[in-house]
């Protein structure tokens, strides 16, 4: 019951700090999971991240399988809850308040100063995430394989997800 | 941001509660490495609930917003057209096919996990998985760059050091950070 009412206040204060999506979240979901409460190691981190990356639905449900590994079910639907409602209710307030600002001035100045931020944190993700699963070069050549395909070609990037299992299932990563 | 005329909003479909449910539980279950891509399609060009303009309103509203984005959006699609059952619907459309694979795979992955060969498998798909991130922070900061580099880049460039490589939890970083962001969007206001 501890370790899922931590669950809960970790992920509940995560959900008002995920600006940008659920991939600014990444390196303190890291950081908790891994380095402060140690739920799970490097590898389990990188293995769940996978999975979530790789299922359909939004990535954000990596939460879900956080939640699973520490309390099973409950702790997979406790991390899920957690991570929505705080954003879901802020969300439902403001989605009423913004039709109505929609011209005023100050919106358009909260969006451009919290862009830059977004696109630091963001970026932030992908080093954290690409550090903990590239431990050799085969690796780090899928990462940017991927990167490359879904910045310059119009493939969906799950055949490089599917080419990474099948060299990792032959040893080679 | 410009809106349709009245007219044009009142010629589009309304959609139900369930017709709601039903397109957010596609839109899910479609999504394979990235959701919002599917949101777009779904709800401007294959059912024509709200405009491109529409679209992209409520997007910016979502990323301005904490949570995960696709998440928001379905809040705010489904609130726009039903309130709170319509939020409440297209939500659990949103999120009840993948949470309920989620915890099939999570279940698997813990009996299995710790086998040799899925633990290779995963070290090559989280490595190709590693990449979708990298893209998106790249397309995400290319038009930020291009568009304002003496006003973002820093902000954008502290926020990856602070938080990427020398790991300061996200609680200390945030405030200011947002605080620096705002001030200087203030200060370049046009």
């Amino acid at each position: 019951m501890g370790e899922i009412g931590t669950l809960i206040r970790h992920f509940a204060l995560l959900s008002l700090l995920a600006f940008g999506g659920g991939n600014t979240v990444l390196p303190e979901m890291h950081r908790q999971a891994v380095e402060v409460s140690g739920w799970l190691t490097e590898q389990q981190f990188a293995d769940l991240f996978a999975i979530a990356q790789a299922a359909p639905g939004p990535n954000i449900l990596i939460v879900t399988l956080i939640g699973w590994q520490v309390a099973g079910l409950a702790g997979a639907l406790a991390a899920t809850a957690a991570i929505c409602t705080p954003a879901c209710t802020l969300t439902y307030i403001a989605a009423n308040l913004w039709h109505r600002f929609r011209d005023r001035p100050w919106r358009r100045i909260l969006q451009r100063g919290l862009a830059p931020v977004t696109v630091g944190i963001v970026a932030a993700g992908a080093w954290v995430v690409a550090e903990t699963v590239d431990r050799s070069l085969v690796a780090l050549a899928l990462t940017l394989a991927t990167a490359a395909v879904s910045l310059w070609t119009r493939l969906n990037p799950l055949w490089v997800l599917v080419a990474g299992g099948v060299l990792g299932a032959a040893g080679w990563v | 941001m410009s809106h349709p005329p009245e007219a044009a909003a009142l010629s589009r479909p309304v959609p139900s509660r369930a017709q709601l449910f039903l397109a957010f539980l596609g839109i899910a279950m479609s999504g394979f490495g990235g959701v919002l891509p599917w949101a777009r399609r779904m709800l401007v060009e294959r059912r024509g609930w709200l405009s491109g303009a529409e679209f992209t309103d409520v997007l910016g509203l979502c990323q301005f917003l904490p949570g995960p984005n696709i998440v928001n959006v379905s809040i705010a699609v489904g609130s726009r057209f039903h309130g709170l059952g319509g939020a409440l619907a297209a939500l659990s459309g949103l999120l009840g096919g993948p949470v309920a694979l989620m915890c099939v795979a999570g279940a698997l992955y813990a009996r299995f996990g710790g086998h040799g060969a899925v633990r290779q498998i995963f070290a090559g798909v989280a490595a190709a998985a590693a990449g979708l991130i990298v893209a998106m922070a790249v397309k995400m900061a290319v038009p930020l760059v291009r568009e304002r580099p003496l006003e973002a880049v820093p902000i954008a460039l502290a926020g990856f050091v602070l938080v990427g490589l020398l790991r300061w939890p996200l609680v200390w970083v945030l405030p200011p950070l947002l605080a620096a962001g705002m001030a200087v969007a203030w200060w370049r206001r046009g």
